[in-house]
């Protein structure tokens, strides 16, 4: 039998259409917004001004302080200006406005296609140029990965867990980067194993990509301690802790960190960046991004350089449908829904999923009918329902003792209620104030 | 373009699960009772089961506009299954103006006056039926033989539990038990149609199993290490799972979401309960039947179920592989 988390999960339809249909390039358009915070953690402190030029893979951010990820140019040009622009969280933040003028890109970027396998640089080396390129978790999460490689003072990695599950619905894009880039991936995780001082990595991915599984398979007996799993299908199983337990068996405790079970977790996407800054000195200036929905006339996977417009990459998927209603970034689960085309590709934006207006607005919420099916899904073995009645309620001791802080806002709840009630939406604002209290008890402390 | 977008919060797609799948889910789920019903009672079972739902469906409608004032539910099919299940739980030739007391008091008092559907503490359908076994102790506890039965003049007849403490010599078979053709009341008839009915509930995922196998395994232990010391058929473990309302109240009743708990221990405790005080009022209280009673304590204890109880948390089992 296949392997799973064990506590909750849901089974939403994949509709994975664009699965099958090769990444392909988009044109760079006149203009692109490069946002200075595109990473859990500090902003991008400016170190261009306007009137300079800049090359692709040009610095233009600089991190401020350890968890923050730098910031380079996707495009060459003329900076036009550093100003406030609205970005997927619906914020206005700063970012930087570029001219584009031709694509010439740093010289130190080895941009040839070939496959570089030995790497000789020791731990720290490998960290600095991680850190240097700015790479952050390209899942969704956005965590910057050098800080995520460091294990904190005490702690000892043993296995590397790559995350190839892509359990989000309609997301194909880690798909694609798996079958095309599967040889860079495998020697990306060997840079990530020699980083971590670890001998044993496990791939894991869901089992609706035999294809991927079968790829992975024959090449992992060219490189020991690498193992690939294939996954029962399951949602939110790209979790990192979910996917940690179906790996090892290995539940990470409340409040801690996967490394206190000896994980450390990459998605495939991350190590192909890590691959390529590491090899190559390319920083992260561009992604994959699927390009999806019902009514998208041409499904794709598109490689995209960071700054350029989403609506650029719709109007590359056949353009906006005339019955749209919700444009998300990301899949149906987690995704961020915008407020406008105008939002920028970020290093983070896994997907852009059009939904039609049918589809877009949610059914009124009736009466708890308490059948506790969110009980049930939830994978993180928490009662969403009572969740949301102590949110409602403000009753904040009461939800930190159910430990509404473990909840990994997957949205299993709200999409599993028969009585459409936004139980996540409740969840969220309670454990933003939960958190909060917490923080403001230890710094009272 | 820009101003139509909707931008609301994760997630943006649901399961299309629905109030009403599950309702329907159990109606369809209580057919082949219905139907061992009607081959017993004949028309009697379509009358009474028909007017009980439409007493249900009819009180909650003019309740909810008339007296709460707000959008009538009677869609979400709740009221429905009351009214079959209050139907499946009387005798099939009791007076009609007394079945519609029993509805009034189901919908209006066990149900509405809480909130409705979903603010419930008593299950509307048990609560009703309890109503009417107190205030018509008569009535109710006299039922027709049924049209099957093989002597013409019977005109009314003890039901398997009531025979079980005094008679014990009159019981049927018990393959009359599980087939469904003993005297009783409408649903309780065949354990076989009920358990399909479990099927059918379990396969669409409308329940879990934990409330009815915990309610039957616990009615089977106690009745069965009973019966090993003293193997008389007031202790027969068969006996007490294929009588009487045990089989519905376990499926179709102890199972209402609203009234029961939601953890799966709780569930377990909850069924464990409901066996316990059933074959305890079986064996030693007034009444020959103790299910309703049961189930009626036990969502009395719901809240506190819950309370008490909480879900297997994720981290709490750390199995290093």
């Amino acid at each position: 039998m296949l392997k799973t988390f064990r506590i909750g999960g849901i089974h939403p339809k994949d509709k994975k259409v664009s699965a099958g249909n090769a990444i392909q390039p988009i044109a760079i358009p006149n203009q692109v917004i490069i946002p200075l915070g595109q990473h859990i953690g500090a902003p991008c402190q400016p170190v261009v001004k306007k009137g300079d030029t800049v090359k692709v893979g040009t610095l233009i951010g600089k991190t401020v302080g350890f968890v923050s990820a730098n910031i380079h140019s996707s495009v060459s040009g003329t900076v036009l200006k550093i100003d406030k622009a609205v970005d997927a969280s619906g914020y206005r933040r700063d970012a930087v406005f570029i001219k584009v003028e031709g694509d010439e890109w740093e010289e130190s970027v080895d941009r040839s296609s070939d496959l570089k396998k030995e790497c000789n640089l020791s731990s720290k080396e490998i960290l600095d140029k991680i850190a240097a390129a700015g790479i952050v978790g390209m899942g969704g999460a956005t965590f910057p990965t050098h800080v995520k490689l460091t294990p904190p003072p005490g702690s000892k990695p043993e296995i590397l867990i790559i995350n190839g599950v892509e359990c989000e619905p309609w997301l194909t894009s880690d798909h694609r980067v798996m079958m095309e880039k599967t040889e860079e991936i495998m020697v990306g995780i060997t840079i990530v194993m020699k980083a971590l001082n670890v001998d044993k990595a496990i791939i894991g991915i869901e089992n609706n990509k035999k294809d991927a599984i079968e790829k992975f398979g024959k090449s992992a007996e060219n490189y020991p301690g690498i193992t690939v799993e294939a996954l029962k299908v399951q949602y939110p199983q790209g979790g990192e802790k979910q996917l940690i337990d179906a790996l090892t068996g290995r539940q990470v405790p409340s409040g801690a960190l996967p490394i206190s079970v000896g994980a450390v977790v990459q998605n495939v996407g991350t190590v192909l960046a890590i691959y390529e800054a590491v090899q190559k000195n390319k920083p992260l200036i561009e992604r994959v991004v699927t390009v999806t929905g019902k009514d998208v006339k041409q499904p794709c996977n598109i490689l995209s350089r960071v700054g350029i417009p989403v609506g650029n990459l719709i109007d590359a998927a056949g353009g906006l449908p005339e019955t749209t209603g919700k444009i998300v970034s990301g899949g149906p689960m987690m995704g961020k829904a915008l407020a406008s085309t105008d939002v920028p590709v970020t290093k983070g934006t896994s997907g852009i999923l059009v939904i039609p207006t049918l589809e877009a607005k949610r059914k009124a919420m009736k009466d708890c009918i308490r059948c506790a099916k969110c009980v049930s899904i939830c994978p993180m073995g928490l009662n969403p329902t009572l969740l949301m009645n102590l949110t409602e309620f403000e009753v904040w001791d009461g939800a930190e003792k159910q430990r509404i802080t473990d909840c990994i806002e997957c949205g299993s709840c709200s999409y599993t209620c028969p009585a459409d009630r936004p139980l996540l939406d409740y969840i969220r604002l309670g454990k933003g104030r939960v958190n909060s209290i917490i923080r403001t008890r230890k710094t009272n402390a | 373009m820009e101003n139509k977008l909707v931008v609301s919060p994760s997630p943006h797609i649901h399961s299309g699960d629905t109030i009403e799948k599950n309702m329907y889910g159990v109606l369809i789920a209580l057919i082949p009772a219905f139907l061992v019903a009607l081959y017993v009672f004949r028309l009697d079972a379509l009358i009474i089961t028909a007017l009980a739902v439409l007493f249900c469906v009819g009180f909650e409608y003019l309740i909810v506009k008339y007296v709460m004032k707000k959008t009538p539910t009677v869609s979400d099919g709740s009221a429905i299954i009351t009214g079959v299940l209050l139907a499946f739980n009387i005798p099939s030739n009791l007076p009609i103006w007394i079945l519609a007391l029993g509805c009034l008091f189901a919908i209006g008092v066990a149900k509405l006056s809480f909130g409705g559907l979903g603010n419930n503490i008593f299950n509307p359908a048990i609560a009703g039926r309890i109503f009417l076994l107190i205030s018509f102790p008569a009535q109710m506890t006299v039922w027709p033989a049924p049209e099957t039965a093989t002597t013409i003049d019977a005109v009314t007849s003890a039901t398997v539990l009531g025979n079980l403490k005094s008679t014990p010599e009159l019981l049927p078979s018990l393959q009359t038990m599980f087939l469904g053709t003993e005297a009783g009341s409408l649903g309780e008839m065949s354990a076989l149609a009920l358990l399909l009915g479990l099927g059918w509930l379990l396969w669409k995922k409308v329940i879990t199993w934990h409330i009815p196998v915990s309610i039957m395994a616990t009615v089977t232990i106690f009745t069965g290490i009973l019966y090993i010391f003293n193997p008389i058929p007031l202790y027969n473990p068969l006996i007490h799972l294929f009588s009487g309302g045990l089989m519905l109240g376990a499926i179709f009743m102890a199972t209402d979401y609203v009234t029961s708990p939601m953890t799966k221990k709780g569930m377990l405790i909850y069924g464990a309960g409901i066996g316990f005080i059933t074959v305890a009022i079986r064996l030693w209280g007034a009444y020959p039947e103790g299910v309703s009673f049961a189930i009626l304590l036990m969502n009395a204890l719901t809240p506190l179920i819950n309370n008490y109880t909480t879900p297997k948390r994720f981290g709490e089992v750390v199995k290093h592989g």
